[in-house]
């Protein structure tokens, strides 16, 4: 009967994720050293299950880089295998409580082979980067970086811990392809897309069109490009268009050269947290 | 008499001509006719039909726009989300609360009258689920609490004090219980959790007055008895068939109607081939001796976890011309069945929400399974999700609208296949789902014509619902949504009459009685009871 994503918090990651993380350990260490099929495997499952988010062989996407010799949640074997287990709540991991401690300790040794590869190599000059961030492309408008900015976009503060160059480098030339998906604001009973680009038609008055902040079967509620919060109820709405492709970034594809969008990734890449 | 004197003797006479006497005194027979006794809600799904329907109308189709809040009691209990149906008998409401706490409350004003939470050792196990409890038990003077650890206890529904308690399996081997308790004539039966821990499930009945068992249904059989040979080797030992929901009874066929839930492991059937029976069947039992007398099974050799738990439902209907006792049911596996409730015999049935594994029911009910679509290593795309079409969330029928009520959800998941290895209390499920949630998983309150599954109309909801329903001769459906929506339907067409934000995630069922001659409805919405009634 197990009811996982029903809340972020899966029942089966709690119920056995502590249980799956100990044995896995001794496992992993034993895998490390075994390697061969053990590693084979390992990969199997990761390209099966993590790899969708985190890129094949680890390059990253929307979740991090793994091709990293030292993981901030996971600096050991037991955390990483904890966290396989568990998921990382708040970032939309799900805890991988489909495998056995067998499989997870499989994993663990994968990802650690990941991280003693060359690490992911940022393409541009994070410097020239910055400048066009803050001040041609004019980023902050919309974006918060360390405490300054707008808010119709995602905060970028950590940017360069939870996504990999490649899921930028798309971001930044087609915005709506891929936006993210995270728990609800007030409620966590199942992911939604963020950041929403929505056009509410009232029953009278103009239309309008921005950034869906949050929706139940009744009500939704919708800032537009000023900042300004609108709270509509369904029934008053003469339509909803709810444009799933789209956002309402621009994409830098035309205004900008191959190496200014790098130059950009690289200074997103060194925004890792901090206020 | 002086004047003191005389004004304390009115306060007397009029407090005891207004006291109700705050504790239950519910026989067998006032359950057997809970449907007559609207103003009380005495048994988990409301009556033994499992009909969740209320003959109560005073709130109806013209007035319940005006439903306002009247208490709101918050439980104590707040780690984990409460699923609870509460009862209410003879002024008293007993709400169940996660880790298997019970609470009775003064209907009138939602102040406590006693509370008990017995010891869960910290070692308890939860394997697969989380440690909810849906409701109890009333019979006679005593509320009867299944909890996490696997006991079942009678209370005094006077003071909550303990009368007996029993351990009815061993935890350590990852058997719970998070159901009401379904009390009959002098008798409690329950069903167990722990369909991802390689249990073997059963239904077991209890004597009410002493606790001593009276008789234990397997719901995989043992060697040498009739469906064993549908199990490999000996896989029929750690094979699940949990019975985590509530069952319905049949008075007068003495019948009891109970789901059961998926085989072990879960998702990686290898070590068991056949048709794994009783997992994922409705049995009906004697009431009196737990003999089987007649069994459905909806997914043979389940891969997908699609238990058959849901509250089966029992309505006498008109079928081709002549009378039939019928059980209906929504499965989890997208499917709906009516069934004869006195053979067992199919009557009609249509998938009613997404799926993509069958391409529909044959003649005697079975799915036409499209090959392909068992769990893989790389992930094999499917609806419904493992989470099914429906689960725990209690459906509902009205005999007004002649419509059966299900919260259907509708949600594609990739099923992936993994090692398993049975280890004694530990996950044994051999893989797994990753769910499509987003914007592209969703839900609907449908209504089915009862003798077809035929859709007649439906409501939307914003994401997959968790929340039961319940249908009111005032020509309401009675609902809520994850986002927090408690809300009504017409019952007759859908459309929303009345919605309220409670401000939590609502994963229980709605129930309606009365308090001075005045409807109320109460839901539990995350872990606070909220009361309505009108102006």
């Amino acid at each position: 009967m197990p009811r996982t994503r029903a809340l972020r918090a899966t029942p089966l990651a709690l119920a056995c994720a502590l249980t799956l993380a100990g044995p896995a350990v001794a496992r992993a260490q034993q895998v490390a050293s075994a390697g061969g099929a053990a590693l084979a495997r390992g990969r199997t499952l990761f390209d099966a299950q993590c790899a969708r988010c985190h890129g094949i062989e680890g390059t990253g996407g929307v979740g991090p880089s793994l091709q990293r010799p030292v993981l901030g949640r996971a600096p050991n074997d037991t955390a990483l295998a904890t966290l396989i287990a568990t998921g990382i709540d708040d970032r939309g991991m799900p805890g991988a409580w489909q495998l056995s401690p067998n499989e997870v300790s499989m994993l663990v040794a994968y990802v650690r082979s990941l991280g003693n590869r060359p690490p992911e190599v940022a393409p541009g000059d994070a410097a020239r980067g910055e400048a066009l961030f803050r001040g041609r492309g004019g980023c902050l408008a919309c974006h918060v970086v360390r405490g300054t900015g707008g808010v119709i976009g995602p905060e970028l503060s950590n940017v360069g811990a939870a996504r990999g160059v490649a899921y930028l480098r798309r971001a930044l030339r087609d915005p709506g392809a891929e936006l993210p998906a995270g728990p609800g604001i007030s409620y966590a009973g199942s992911e939604h897309v963020r950041y929403l680009l929505v056009r509410a038609v009232p029953m009278s008055g103009p239309p309008i069109t921005g950034i869906r902040v949050n929706e139940d079967a009744f009500t939704i509620q919708v800032r537009d490009t000023g900042g300004a919060i609108h709270s509509l109820e369904k029934r008053r709405l003469r339509a909803l268009e709810k444009l799933f492709h789209a956002s309402l970034m621009p994409s830098a594809g035309p205004a900008y050269t191959n190496t200014e969008i790098d130059d950009i990734v690289s200074y997103l890449m060194t925004l890792r947290g901090g206020a | 008499m002086t004047r003191t004197a005389r004004t304390l003797a009115l306060v007397l006479s009029a407090t005891i001509a207004t006291a109700s006497p705050l504790a239950a005194q519910v026989p067998f027979s006032r359950l057997a006719a809970a449907e007559r006794d609207s103003a009380n809600w005495l048994t988990y799904s409301g009556s033994y039909s499992g009909q969740r329907f209320s003959r109560l109308a005073q709130v109806n189709r013209t007035n319940v726009a005006a439903l306002r809040p009247v208490w709101l009691h918050q439980l104590q209990n707040t780690q984990f989300m409460a699923e609870a149906t509460p009862l209410v008998a003879d002024g008293v409401m007993y709400v169940s609360e996660t880790m298997s706490a019970v609470t009775a409350l003064d209907v009138r004003t939602g102040r406590t009258l006693w509370r008990y939470a017995p010891t869960i050792p910290p070692t308890t196990k939860w394997i697969g689920f989380l440690p909810t409890s849906r409701g109890v038990a009333l019979l006679d003077s005593t509320v009867y609490l299944a909890t996490i650890n696997a006991h079942l206890i009678a209370l005094d529904a006077r003071s909550g004090t303990v009368r007996w308690d029993v351990e009815v399996a061993d935890n350590k081997l990852g058997y719970a219980f998070t159901l009401a308790p379904l009390a009959i004539k002098g008798k409690i039966l329950v069903g167990v959790s722990g369909g991802e821990a390689g249990i073997r499930g059963f239904i077991d009945a209890y004597d009410a007055t002493t606790g001593k068992l009276a008789w234990r249904f397997h719901t995989i059989p043992g060697s040498g008895e009739p469906g064993n040979e549908t199990w490999g080797g000996d896989s029929w030992k750690t094979g699940g068939g949990p019975t985590w929901l509530t069952g319905a009874f049949d008075p007068e066929l003495n019948t009891v109607y109970w789901g059961v839930g998926n085989p072990g492991p879960d998702w990686n059937g290898d070590s068991r081939p056949g048709d794994n029976l009783y997992t994922c069947s409705l049995v009906a039992l004697d009431a009196d001796t737990g003999k089987l007398k007649w069994h459905f099974q909806f997914t043979p050799h389940d891969t997908h976890d699609w238990d058959a738990n849901q509250i089966p439902v029992l309505v006498d209907a008109t079928v081709n011309g002549a009378r039939r006792k019928l059980v209906l049911t929504a499965n989890r596996n997208a499917f709906y069945y009516a069934l004869d409730r006195v053979t067992g015999e199919f009557i009609g049935g249509r998938d009613y929400a997404k799926q993509t594994w069958s391409t529909g029911l044959d003649a005697t009910g079975k799915a036409q399974v499209i090959p392909g679509k068992e769990p893989s290593d790389s992930g094999t795309l499917v609806w419904p999700s493992l989470q099914g079409a429906t689960n725990w969330n209690s459906p509902a029928y009205s005999p007004r609208t002649n419509l059966f009520y299900v919260n259907a959800r509708e949600m594609g998941s990739y099923y992936y296949k993994r090692e398993a290895e049975y280890e004694p209390g530990n996950p044994f499920m051999g893989g797994g789902e990753r769910a499509l949630e987003n914007d592209s998983a969703s839900g609907a309150v449908r209504a089915l014509e009862p003798l077809t599954g035929k859709m007649r109309w439906e409501f939307r909801h914003h994401s997959p619902p968790w929340a039961g329903l319940m249908a009111t001769a005032g020509g309401l459906v009675f609902s809520g949504s994850n986002e927090g929506n408690f809300f009504a339907l017409d019952a007759s067409t859908g459309k929303a009459l009345w919605q309220f934000q409670t401000g939590g995630f609502i994963r229980a069922a709605p129930i309606t009685y009365m308090v001075d001659g005045k409807q109320r409805v109460a839901i539990v919405s995350n872990n606070a009871v909220i009361v309505f009634a009108l102006p």
